[in-house]
């Protein structure tokens, strides 16, 4: 049973006119076995709280804390996030030239678990996830991310996500530009990821869609770098028919 | 050595020499190429103070010490400075060039007969054995008509070594060169490879640069007929001090021809400088070539500087495709955060991004000990930082 705490978090980038503040205070508790889904207009902050919790060096962590079983994870570097169980499927996932994606996995997998995975095995596990997802083994071969189309990309994505399998994962919008059949594939990986019954998902998304695939445990509105609401499936049906001006508006006064 | 010539590929037919302040006119005439200043378009990115008296052309008997393995039937043996002019290629493209046919008072001729195909490499280990020695040479690699062979020149230990390198690669025959420029740190090191490719020949020329104190290498491609193909692929490492400088000129003198450049350099650590110089002429005849050039840096850290220039000069209307592109650059932040984020600690980020970077060209080598050693003196660069 682990827990990730988010505590009064306020986050900040760095502009032009100076310091803009983007987080204004997210409190949100997740326990393993839970899946909470994030839902907000564009813009609201939704990426600021999912890179926040990576780590991303540009993002600048001004009050709050992520508690991981504890630990405050902020005073972590973003390698040892992950490694205490933290992982981030990424909206756009970053092309690295040149690192293929099975020296990439064999790496992440060996620096996740302290020691080099069983090679038999491994190939065999990393085949076996790719397909899982519909990709083909072939993939591993080429450079992580190159070329891949958004639909690949956001399976790789998911790809890593259940042959690390961390304690917590935070999706970003890993439903974005995808097709009936690769939203299908994305949502299975999650439920099965989820289904070992002490994981937790923070699923970040701006449509309703998603969620006919993936039961959610929790549904919050995020508006304007807070959470605005919080409730459960029935929420999202509302957002579905109403939208979020509702929220907008009541976060402009 | 009457009949070197022999089967050298034919002689180019009279070309106007284009007139461009990017490549003198060709000649083993050491008059013909005044004593630089330092302000010519071609050695302004040179520091010639650290050239160690090259330019003054001074005569030396000192010799690098040579090991080889040469396969059966490859022969390797001494030829006259006459016989190796015969031996068609362009004619030295600058004073360094010139000098070092001049001075070296005859040649090494590397003979790979026709038809031959040789699959181990052919390995010759060139060894400065004193960093204050002057070398001078002179050294002449033929490939005969339809022979194959991967060729790897290993330049290793010290010396002030100015050398004019002559590639003729026969009609229809392949090869590859490897130039592993691995010097000790006080090393100066000048060379000037001019490849003639035959018609329908191929050739890949690489080159690898990571030790010395300054080493200028200028390679330059013609071709003798139709047909023929040249990759010129490099890496090269900068440190603190070091002056790098690859100079590629691919000469488009008949048509249907091909040319790729590809050079990956990193830099790190004060006044680490490098150079990267690409000139393709596509002449008149040259109808229906291709050609792309390519030249990426990432520079590691403050203090070091990469200089990338690529030259396109077209004198016909008629090309298949020409193109290219330089970057510099730094780490891409979003690289690291992405395998950071997967549990891979920052300083094996890095390596995996570099590695990643010059991985394209070093999986290309044939030489699978070399790629080994090239991977391994990356990492042994970077744990230097
Ligand atoms: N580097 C930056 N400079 C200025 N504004 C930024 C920067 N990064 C993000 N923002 C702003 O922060 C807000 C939240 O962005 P983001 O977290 O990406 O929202 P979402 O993921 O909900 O669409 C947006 O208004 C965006 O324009
Ligand atoms: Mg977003």
């Amino acid at each position: 049973m682990s827990t990730l705490e988010i505590k009064n978090l306020h986050v900040s980038v760095d502009t032009e006119d100076g310091a803009k503040e983007i987080l204004r205070g997210v409190d949100l508790t997740i326990n393993s076995g839970e899946i909470h889904a994030i839902m907000g207009p564009n813009g609201s902050g939704k990426s600021t709280l999912a890179y926040s919790i990576a780590g991303h060096p540009k993002y600048d962590v001004t009050d709050g804390e992520v508690l991981l079983d504890g630990q405050n994870v902020l005073e972590l570097s973003v390698d040892e996030r992950a490694r205490a169980g933290l992982f981030l499927a990424m909206q756009y996932p970053v092309e690295v030239p040149g690192v293929s994606v099975a020296n990439f996995l064999r790496t992440a997998k060996t620096a996740i678990d302290g020691e080099a995975p069983k090679l038999r095995t491994w190939v065999k596990d990393v085949n076996a996830a790719l397909e899982r997802v519909t990709l083909d083994p072939a993939f591993a071969q080429r450079s992580v991310n190159e070329g891949f189309s958004g639909g690949e990309k956001k399976r790789h994505e998911i790809a890593q996500l259940e042959l690390l399998n961390p304690k917590f994962a935070v999706l970003d919008e890993t439903d974005s530009g995808l097709d009936i059949d690769a939203l299908k594939v994305v949502s299975d990986g999650v439920n099965r990821y989820s289904g070992q019954g002490d994981r937790g998902v923070l699923l970040i998304t701006h449509y309703t869609r998603i969620l006919r695939y993936i039961e959610p445990d929790f549904v919050h509105v995020f508006v304007a770098g807070r959470l605005a609401e919080t409730g459960g499936r029935e929420l999202a049906d509302e957002l579905e028919a109403s939208g979020y001006d509702k929220y907008v508006k009541a976060a402009a006064v | 050595m009457a009949g070197a010539a022999a089967d050298a590929v034919e002689n180019l037919p009279v070309l106007d020499h284009v007139e461009s302040h990017l490549h003198p006119e060709p000649s083993y005439d050491v008059a013909a190429h005044p004593v630089p200043t330092g302000l010519e378009e071609i050695w302004r990115f040179t520091p010639l103070k650290r050239l160690r008296g090259l330019l003054e052309g001074a005569p030396s008997d000192a010799h690098l010490a040579w090991e080889q393995q040469l396969p059966e039937g490859v022969t390797l043996t001494e030829i006259s400075t006459e016989e190796a002019q015969a031996l068609a290629v362009s004619a030295p493209l600058d004073r360094l060039g010139a000098l070092a046919a001049a001075n070296a008072g005859g040649a090494v001729l590397l003979d790979v007969p026709a038809d031959l195909v040789v699959d181990e490499p052919i390995r010759l280990t060139l060894r400065g054995t004193a960093s204050s020695d002057t070398v001078w040479g002179h050294v002449v690699i033929r490939v005969g008509l339809h022979a194959k062979a991967t060729v790897l020149v290993d330049h290793v230990g010290s010396a002030a070594y100015d050398a004019f390198t002559q590639v003729v690669v026969s009609d229809g025959a392949q090869l590859d060169l490897v130039t592993v420029n691995d010097w000790d740190d006080d090393a100066v090191h000048a060379e000037q490879v001019n490849i003639r490719v035959g018609r329908d020949a191929t050739v890949r020329a690489f080159e690898f640069t990571l030790g010395g104190d300054l080493v200028r290498t200028s390679t330059n491609v013609d071709y003798a007929g139709p047909g023929g193909s040249a990759d010129l692929l490099g890496v090269y490492f900068a440190d603190a001090g070091q002056h790098i400088e690859h100079r590629l000129f691919a000469d488009h003198t008949a048509p249907r021809t091909r040319s790729n450049v590809l050079y990956k350099g990193a830099l790190q650590g004060q006044d680490a400088h490098t150079v990267w110089i690409g000139n393709v002429l596509i002449r008149k005849v040259a109808e229906a070539i291709e050609t792309f050039e390519q030249n990426d840096n990432l520079v590691l850290t403050d203090g070091a500087r990469a200089d990338s220039v690529p030259n396109l000069e077209i004198e016909t209307g008629d090309i298949a495709g020409a193109g290219h592109a330089s970057t510099t650059g730094r780490f891409d932040d979003q690289h690291l955060f992405y395998l950071q984020s997967r549990g891979v600690p920052e300083d094996e980020a890095r390596r995996l991004v570099v590695h990643g970077f010059f991985n394209d060209i070093i999986r290309r080598i044939g030489i699978p000990d070399v790629q080994e050693r090239l991977v391994t003196a990356v990492e042994h660069e970077l744990a230097d930082v």
